[in-house]
């Protein structure tokens, strides 16, 4: 166990680590900072899982469904041990198992394939089942964007999720109110959320998603409930930690030039947990 | 450095929304990377901004066709042709809507994102649909020509467009028509047909044939569906042997439409250029298409080879 300052300088290693992957590399990322809190409470305080050996039968899974935001996932991947800290310059390079979405078959540890959207939920889904027909007692976790919820095979996964009171199975929606093409109640609305997954039968809860105390009660919360499957509505902000990123629908997929990396690693401020990459 | 495709398409669908009022737009969440953003600001009545929601995009643009407009429904090819396919089948294909389906970012040069977002299987499920045109311009310019020709002509149509900037190949070149194959070279030993960014490649390739004695014809296959079988045939006999040149697998796109025609009517060698069966990845556009074999090299090894079995 791991306290909540401890997860405060594994983020912000996280957070680091995606600024110098993507302005060296090209990459997302916006959703990737904002994402960066709960990946490290996951990877380096809740999930049981094994970085030695990813293929273990009843280790808990976490399924990346916004798949663009990778670069905090491999950032968490390597610090927790699954791959030396060097593969990570070889991200979004030809040849590399760090591809710009990722990709299962490459990378031991990757639960699925994504980048296309709105597929995880089902992926997920069908973990959980098999889990349950092999007795084995693991959590799913799983991430999705908050436009990515637009998609149509989401809410059939959600049925599906609810349908077979699916209790094992956390799914967390970073609500950042962002995608590509602007603010997501202009583009597309689907508020309200929660309204939406009580009428589908989920446990809900909402919480701040950068706030590590609100991050570890809601999967306390969730570990508690028994009966329907839990989803954590997370306000996020889209660049968290970054002044000239937050909440700006540019930095979904801009690669932060030389200067504003600089600038961007001064403002998310120094880390206790780790050494800086050297790109 | 001339521009992308999508900028020719985009190009086009402004001077569209313009000239016929019929015309209507929709997207999902990749307005600007589609280039449908000047569009939508000159004449955001007619926009249909759809979110991350190809599969709905599809039905509505669909709908407004059965309605009397003239919808492109826009994305990158994986979303639509992959994602969607089976609402292009109902709803455009077997309904005969009048849909205009524009994709980009095919192909290995979309680069850094990947396996995931290179569609390289799109122009076989596609072509495989009844009623569908399929369109594969090998420029901006020929982008721009499509996309008015596609408005004018009634159905639903397929329209490839690239990501990156590519040299300008077809301006002078005579009038775009659909289903109507470009000559951009003559030559007597063997027939490069390429459509796409292959089509400056297989250019190219000819060059470096010339220099070793052999003359190629290059043919600019734009339109896959309804194939121009007359042109394919009619190089079969006069050149005896065919290399085909696409990014996109070999299985089912041009080359498989091409080996199907000269299987038929005048079987001679017909050598394809493009993916083998497999997924991209991740990397800069350059190094990629040098790994899956889709340089002008690669075509040049691939005529030496069709030339060296019309011999035999
Ligand atoms: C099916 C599909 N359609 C379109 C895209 C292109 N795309 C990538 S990310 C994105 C926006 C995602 O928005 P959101 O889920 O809110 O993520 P965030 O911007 O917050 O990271 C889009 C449209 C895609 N990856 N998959």
């Amino acid at each position: 166990m791991r306290s909540v300052e401890e997860i405060r300088e594994i983020s912000t290693r996280i957070k680091r680590d995606v600024i110098q992957l993507t302005s060296s590399n090209t990459g997302h990322p916006g959703g990737a900072l904002g994402a960066a809190d709960i990946i490290a409470e996951l990877y380096f305080n809740r999930m049981n899982h094994d970085p030695k050996n990813p293929n273990r039968e009843d280790r808990d899974r976490f399924v990346l469904s916004n798949g663009h935001i990778c670069a905090a996932l491999y950032s968490a991947m390597a610090r927790s041990g699954y791959f030396e800290l060097d593969e990570l310059y070889t991200f979004r390079k030809i040849n590399s198992r760090l591809q710009g979405h990722p990709s299962r078959k490459d990378l031991p540890g990757i639960e699925t394939s994504s980048g296309p959207l709105g597929q995880g939920l089902s992926v997920a889904n069908g973990i959980a089942l098999a889990n349950r027909l092999k007795g084995i007692d693991a959590r799913i976790y799983c991430l999705v964007g908050d436009g990515e919820i637009q998609e149509g095979q989401i809410w059939e996964a959600v049925m599906t999720s609810a349908h077979y009171k699916l209790d094992r199975l956390a799914l967390i929606i970073s609500w950042n109110d962002i995608q590509i093409d602007g603010n997501v109640k202009d583009v597309m609305n689907i508020e309200p959320i929660a309204d939406k997954f009580k009428a589908f039968g989920w446990n809900t809860i909402e919480i701040d998603g950068h706030d590590l105390h609100q991050i570890r009660a809601a999967f306390d919360a969730f570990e508690q409930h028994r009966g329907s499957p839990t989803a954590i509505i997370a306000r996020t902000v889209i660049g968290k930690g970054v002044s000239f990123m937050e909440n700006k629908a540019i930095w979904h997929g801009k690669a932060p030039s030389a200067e504003e990396a600089k600038k961007a690693l001064e403002e998310i401020g120094p880390s206790q947990f780790g050494e800086d990459l050297n790109c | 450095m001339g521009m992308s495709g999508r900028d020719g398409f985009g190009r086009a669908l402004l001077e569209l929304g313009q000239e016929n009022e019929r015309v209507v737009a929709l997207c999902a969440d990749l307005t600007e990377s589609v280039r449908v953003q000047d569009f939508a600001e000159k004449y955001p009545e007619r926009f249909f901004q759809i979110g991350i929601a190809e599969q709905d995009m599809i039905g509505t643009a669909a709908g407004m066709a059965l309605a009397g407009y003239i919808p492109f429904a826009t994305t990158y090819a994986v979303f639509a042709a992959q994602r969607a396919n089976e609402q292009i089948r109902l709803a455009a294909c077997y309904n005969q809507a009048n849909v205009k389906i524009v994709v980009s970012h095919a192909g290995l040069t979309c680069g850094e994102d990947g396996a995931t977002h290179q569609a390289l299987e799109d122009i076989a499920s596609m072509r495989v649909m009844p009623h569908m045109t399929v369109i594969v311009p090998a420029d901006a310019n020929e982008a721009y020509e499509a996309t008015k020709a596609i408005a004018e002509m009634e159905g639903p149509a397929y329209l490839r467009v690239g990501r990156t900037p590519v040299a300008n190949v077809t301006e002078g070149k005579g009038k775009f028509e659909i289903g109507k194959a470009r000559k951009m070279r003559d030559g007597k030993d063997v027939t490069l047909i390429a459509c796409g960014i292959m089509v400056e490649m297989a250019l190219k390739a000819s060059e470096m044939l010339a220099e070793e004695g052999i003359e190629a014809a290059v043919i600019n296959m734009h339109t896959i569906k309804p194939l121009d079988e007359e042109t394919i045939i009619k190089q079969a006999k006069e050149t005896g042997c065919i290399v085909t040149a696409e990014e996109h697998s070999i299985i089912g796109g041009l080359g498989g439409a091409v080996a199907e025609v000269v299987a038929e009517h005048q079987p001679v060698p017909v050598i394809r250029v493009g993916t083998k069966d497999t997924f991209g990845e991740s990397g800069p556009p350059e190094e990629l298409l040098q790994k899956y074999g889709l340089t002008a090299l690669d075509i040049v090894k691939a005529a030496k080879k069709a030339v060296d079995l019309k011999k035999q």
